[in-house]
Parts: C-alpha cells; sequence; structure tokens
C-alpha cells in the first residue's frame, strides 16, 4: 500500500454516543485512493454507525473528517454527495413505489430547461448504465418493488456508480444476493478499484474480506481494535480480533 | 399496468411489443390507458345512469342527467375537489390532515370579517379591490394554519393525527370566537361570482374558448410526448392510438362545453337582466347559457397545476419518494421535514382557496361552514386510489373520488332518498370502494 500518498478519506478520532451509549469511541481509520478497507465486527459494535458519519446521515459528537487532507464539514446526506462519497446501505434505500430512473436520480433529478423533471432523459440514461451493470436488466418501467433483490442491488450500485462516486461506502453489499450476484458485485469492487475509487466494505464475511479488500478495520464495542493488512493475517486472526477484541501483532498497517 | 407509482404516463416503452392477451388487453397496451381510471369513470358511468334510470321508472322522471343537474353537480363537486388535491400529497406521504374542514370554516370567516367589516369603511362598499384582498387574506391564513400544522409535525414530532385532530377543535373554536356565532353577510358582489350562479359562469362563448385552449392542450402533449419518445428511441405508440387517446379527449372537452352551453338561465333571472340591461328579446325567448362556473374552472386549473406539481417536478418526485421509504428519501438528501411543512403549508392554501368557493357560493359566511368537510375530503382521496400506506395516489384519481361522492348524494336527494339512507350509502360506498383498490392492486400485481 502507498501509505505514504495523502489519504482519500481520514477519519480521526471520531466519537458519537446515543443516550449515553459510546456507539463509536475514539476511532481512526483511513482509505486510500484504489483501496478497498474492510469493516469488521460485530452486530452492534458501530461499524455502520460510523460509516453513517461519512455518509452524513448521522452528525458526530468530537473528531474530523480530512478529505484529500482537507477539513470536510459534513453534516447531511447532500454534503457527503458534494465530496463524491456515494453509499450502498445495507436496506438498498430505494422508494420501492417508483420506478428504476427515478431511484438512480432521487435527489438530483435531471430538469428540463423549464426545471421540469425530465423522466425520458433520466430514463434514457438509465438504460445505458444498466446496461453496463447488468445487461439482462429490463424493468425499467416498475416501481423497484418490483424488482428481484439482484436488481434492486444492481439499481443501488449504479446510484454509486452513475455519479462518479470517488469514495464508495458498501453497507453488506452482497447480503441479500445469491451467489451469481454476489460474484457480479465482488467483480464490480475490482474494476472500481482500478479505477481509483477507495470503497469502505462493511461485512460479516469474513472471506470476502480476505479476498476483497487490501486493509481490514475491526470494530468491538465502538472501539477500534486494530487495522490490518489482509495479507499479514490469517482467517483466524480476524476472527479472534472481531470476538475477543484482540490484535493479533502489533504491527499497524 | 399496475400504474401504482404515477411517475410515468408511459409505461411499456423500450419492451418489444407483446401481443399476448385478447383484443382488450392488447388495446390497452397499445393506448397505455390506466385501467384504473377507466374503472374509474365506469364506476361514475353506472352511478350517474343508475339514478337516472331509477328516477325515470319509480318517479316517472329522470332527472340526474339533465344539463341543470350535471351543472349543479359540477359546481357542488369543486370545493371538496380542490381540497382533495392537496389531501393527496398529505395521504401519500403517510399523513393525514383532520382539519381542512374547520380550517374553511376559519378561512371563510376571516375573508368574511375583511370584507364585511374591515375593509368597507376603509376603501367604502363595493370597491373592486376588496374581494381580490379579502382571498388573499383568506389563502393567507390557510396557508399560515397549514405551515404551523406542518411544523409541529415535523419538527416537534406530533402525529398528525393528533396535531390535525388537535386543530379540528381549535380553528372551529376560533372562528366561532371571531363570529361570536353569527352568520357574516352580504359578501361583496364580485367575491359572490366566485361561487358559481348564472352570474358566476363564463358564458357561451367563454366556454367555447376555455375548450379550444383545452384542445390544442391535448394536441400539444400528445405530440410533445413523441417527440420525446423519437429523442429518446423509444418504442412509438402506435399512431392510430395516439389519434384515438387526442380524440377521445377532444371529444368530451367539447362534450362538456356542449353540455353546461345547453343550460340555460331560469326564468326570473332572465327577465331581470332583460330589465337591467334593456335588451331585446326576440320571439321565440332569450336563451342565454350558463358556460362553465367558475368555481369548476378554479377546480380545472388547480386539477392541472397540481397534476404538474406531481408528476412533473422535483417536489412531486420527492412527494412519493417520502411516501414509498421515508428512510431512503432522506438518504438522499431530501429534507423530508421542510416537505412535510410545505406539504401541510399546500393543504392549507387550497383549504382557503375552497373556502373561497365555499363561502361565495353561499353568500355568506359562517363558523359552521366545512363542518365534515374532512371526511368528504379524505373519502375522496380514498375512493381515488390513494393509499393510506402512503406512495401512492393521483390528483385526478382524487377528483373523480369527489365526483362520485357527490353523485351519489345528489342522486340519493333527486330519488328522494333521506339524510339517514344517503349516510349509509356514502359509508358503505367507502368501504366498498377500499375493498375493490385491494382486489385491483392484487390482481395488478
Amino acid at each position: 500500500m502507498n501509505n505514504t500518498s495523502t489519504p482519500l478519506v481520514e477519519m480521526r478520532d471520531i466519537c458519537i454516543s446515543f443516550g449515553g451509549v459510546h456507539a463509536v469511541d475514539h476511532v481512526s481509520v483511513e482509505l486510500h485512493p484504489g483501496e478497498v478497507v474492510g469493516l469488521l465486527g460485530h452486530n452492534g459494535a458501530g461499524k455502520s454507525t460510523l460509516i453513517k458519519i461519512l455518509s452524513g446521515a448521522y452528525a458526530m459528537d468530537s473528531g474530523e473528517i480530512l478529505i484529500n487532507g482537507e477539513k470536510a464539514e459534513i453534516r447531511n446526506p447532500r454534503d457527503a454527495r458534494s465530496y463524491n462519497i456515494e453509499t450502498i446501505y445495507q436496506t438498498l434505500a430505494l422508494a420501492d413505489n417508483l420506478d428504476t430512473a427515478s431511484n438512480l436520480f432521487l435527489g438530483r433529478e435531471l430538469v428540463t430547461p423549464f426545471g421540469l423533471v425530465d423522466d425520458d432523459a433520466m430514463e434514457a440514461e438509465a438504460r445505458e448504465i444498466m446496461a453496463r451493470l447488468n445487461p439482462n436488466f429490463q424493468k425499467f418501467n416498475d416501481p423497484v418493488s418490483a424488482l428481484s433483490g439482484g436488481q434492486r442491488q444492481s439499481v443501488a450500485i449504479a446510484r454509486a456508480v452513475y455519479f462518479n462516486a470517488q469514495i464508495l461506502i458498501m453497507d453488506e453489499p452482497t447480503a441479500a444476493l445469491g451467489p451469481h450476484e454476489t460474484q457480479m458485485v465482488s467483480e464490480l469492487i475490482q474494476k472500481l478499484k482500478a479505477e481509483g475509487i477507495g470503497i469502505f466494505l462493511i461485512s460479516h464475511d469474513i472471506h470476502d474480506v480476505m479476498t476483497l479488500c487490501d486493509r481490514a478495520s475491526v470494530m468491538k464495542n465502538g472501539k477500534l481494535v486494530g487495522t490490518v493488512d489482509v495479507d499479514s493475517v490469517t482467517d483466524d486472526d480476524l476472527l479472534s480480533m472481531i470476538i475477543l477484541g484482540k490484535h493479533p501483532h502489533q504491527k499497524d498497517a | 399496468m399496475s400504474n401504482t407509482t404515477e411517475t410515468k404516463t408511459a409505461p411499456p416503452h423500450g419492451l418489444p411489443p407483446q401481443d399476448k392477451g385478447g383484443p382488450l388487453a392488447r388495446f390497452l397496451k397499445a393506448t397505455e390507458l390506466d385501467t384504473r381510471l377507466l374503472g374509474m369513470l365506469g364506476a361514475l358511468a353506472l352511478i350517474w345512469i343508475g339514478f337516472h334510470v331509477y328516477g325515470a321508472v319509480f318517479n316517472g322522471f329522470g332527472a340526474f342527467l339533465t344539463p341543470r343537474n350535471l351543472w349543479n353537480l359540477s359546481v357542488q363537486t369543486s370545493s371538496i375537489g380542490i381540497m382533495a388535491c392537496g389531501m393527496v400529497l398529505v395521504i401519500v406521504t403517510r399523513h393525514i390532515d383532520l382539519s381542512v374542514g374547520s380550517v374553511l370554516g376559519f378561512c371563510a370567516v376571516v375573508m368574511g370579517v375583511t370584507q364585511v367589516y374591515i375593509l368597507p369603511p376603509l376603501m367604502g362598499v363595493g370597491h373592486p379591490m376588496i374581494w381580490i384582498i379579502a382571498v388573499v387574506v383568506g389563502m393567507i391564513a390557510g396557508t399560515f394554519v397549514g405551515a404551523i400544522h406542518g411544523w409541529l409535525i415535523a419538527y416537534r414530532s406530533i402525529p398528525a393525527f393528533i396535531v390535525t385532530l388537535g386543530g379540528l377543535l381549535v380553528w372551529r373554536g376560533v372562528a366561532f370566537l371571531i363570529t361570536s356565532g353569527e352568520t357574516i353577510s352580504p359578501v361583496d358582489q364580485t367575491f359572490k361570482l366566485l361561487g358559481g350562479g348564472p352570474y358566476g359562469a363564463v358564458g357561451e362563448v367563454g366556454s367555447w374558448i376555455v375548450g379550444a385552449l383545452g384542445c390544442i392542450a391535448v394536441v400539444v402533449m400528445v405530440l410533445n410526448s413523441r417527440k420525446q419518445r423519437t429523442r429518446f428511441g423509444f418504442v412509438m405508440r402506435p399512431i392510430w392510438a395516439d389519434y384515438f387517446i387526442g380524440g377521445i379527449s377532444c371529444a368530451a372537452v367539447i362534450g362538456s362545453v356542449l353540455l353546461v352551453n345547453s343550460y340555460p338561465w331560469p326564468k326570473g333571472i332572465v327577465k331581470r337582466y332583460v330589465a337591467e340591461t334593456g335588451i331585446e328579446v326576440p320571439a321565440e325567448g332569450l336563451f342565454i347559457s350558463h358556460g362553465f362556473a367558475i368555481p369548476v374552472l378554479i377546480l380545472v386549473v388547480v386539477v392541472i397545476c397540481m397534476t404538474i406539481l406531481m408528476q412533473r417536478t422535483r417536489f412531486g418526485r420527492y412527494v412519493y419518494a417520502i411516501g414509498g421509504n421515508p428512510e431512503a428519501a432522506t438518504l438522499s438528501g431530501i429534507n423530508t421535514k421542510w416537505m412535510t411543512v410545505k406539504i401541510f403549508a399546500l393543504m392549507g392554501f387550497l383549504t382557503g382557496l375552497s373556502a373561497v368557493v365555499a363561502s361565495a357560493r353561499l353568500g355568506s359566511a359562517t363558523n359552521a361552514l366545512g363542518t365534515l368537510d374532512e371526511l368528504y375530503v379524505i373519502a375522496a382521496a380514498v375512493i381515488g386510489g390513494t393509499s393510506l400506506a402512503g406512495g401512492i395516489g393521483t390528483i385526478y384519481g382524487a377528483v373523480l373520488g369527489a365526483l362520485v361522492m357527490q353523485s351519489l348524494q345528489t342522486g340519493m336527494v333527486l330519488i328522494g332518498f333521506d339524510a339517514a339512507i344517503q349516510q349509509i350509502v356514502v359509508g358503505a360506498v367507502l368501504v366498498f370502494a377500499v375493498y375493490l383498490d385491494n382486489l385491483y392492486r392484487k390482481n395488478a400485481k
């Protein structure tokens, strides 16, 4: 890893608590261009919360976020988007009653010169991007509630890819998918990585993390157990970090 | 197609046309008509013909399908219809507004006081600005009340049901305090025209102008849709289908013009009019058409504006998105709280407008005006296909729902059913309509 360059994202000493519970407690992580960093931990370890701070869904109590070495103010999802941070949520965050194009462009609709939403232009763009990501996709005029899990996933991914994300957050991207679609997501991650996009990948699947990620940060009870190069650890090392909160060797990645 | 999202009026383009199903299915596919809309129009036709035939058979006179009744029906639907347009947004975003009837009463009273007690001493009775100021004041009052409700719901997290239930009591009470229970009249003469009546209609020539504008709009829309599809290379509707849609729409517009123009002024009004203007009366008598009533035109303008708002603007898209998945809407950067304030303010604005129509029609303002309207407005939206679970609903559906309800009530009055039976029927129809809608949606999936 080229740890000498300026990190794409640096989250320093982040704290947030909900009603006295320290959900994220002095956690620091960083992400470099073209790197995939896995975030591991039990349910409730604080990894989703940490990531929601970066995507603007939660406001942190203290700490700072640097994007390309500069301090970034992220107070809401709109701010995060302005830093080219895109998030694919575990729940996919789609409006079930709207069609693919409407979901793809939600919050960033294409408009005609009169300021009216241009559904046809959005559908044309949606067809183009979906043809790249999921060539079999045809249901452009149905609400996304009519789509399968994998199709919904590709809509959520298309949303992140279309707007030229520099920083991509994927929260359990393969949780609801079959083997074929999981493979598709893996290939996509490799492709985006090659384009120099930094990716935070939240996962429960140690195997996924070992194959897809460059580094892994493990959290437990809101605290960071440690960050390791996946090449320098075994599955068991990661497991013991998750379960016991034990750092395998005192080597910092 | 289920047409649940209403984000498009043009579902299956892009797909190769499939020749499955019978001729009817293929016809519907080619014309891309909303089957739900057809169902509602069918139900409406059934109600109208049913009442007419019942009247003809049992009372010896079918009074329903007459220009006079249909003209009155259109005027009576206006007030509820205007509010139902706003209620669609409220219900689509998973809220409810129980206060519209009381807010209508409050706005009417505010306008009444403004134009009867406050302005005439300042400007002189009959000053041409009085009615304009009164209308503006009333609509500002409605918007303001709606915004307060929206703020309490969005920023203070009080459920809409509670806020507007409180509003139902509060604003009726405020209206009573303002008037001390008295009726405020007479309202300004120009203001009165906004409620309809022989003078409050645009007449024969005016109606033809409205009709011509309507037909031009239909043609422009059909052509524009073809142009857009060519631009992006989507599959075209067959040309005959476009002719069919355009033709039917224009025929409906022209038909309604002919209808309102065939309803003459009553003899007494004509006599007075002749006496006032001194025009000559031809031998066969003077036939002066009503034409479209002004409140109906107000409703039409509201429907057009609200439909554009819901289908073609970001605001409308966000309304549906919030209804479909509030969390996803927030994560997409939509300010859902501010949207809630705007939606309720818009509901209040339309309630104010509805108050103009209702009190102008009555020729006075009372604190009881609009009592129980909230139930009719909600029922209209729901009969028109708005889902209380959120995310689904259309403006035209809600207005058709209002028309169905008003038709039932008018029809039962015409054939002499008493008030108790009217209530039973309207209540039963509401429940039955939602049941039918559930069945329809299940089949559509």
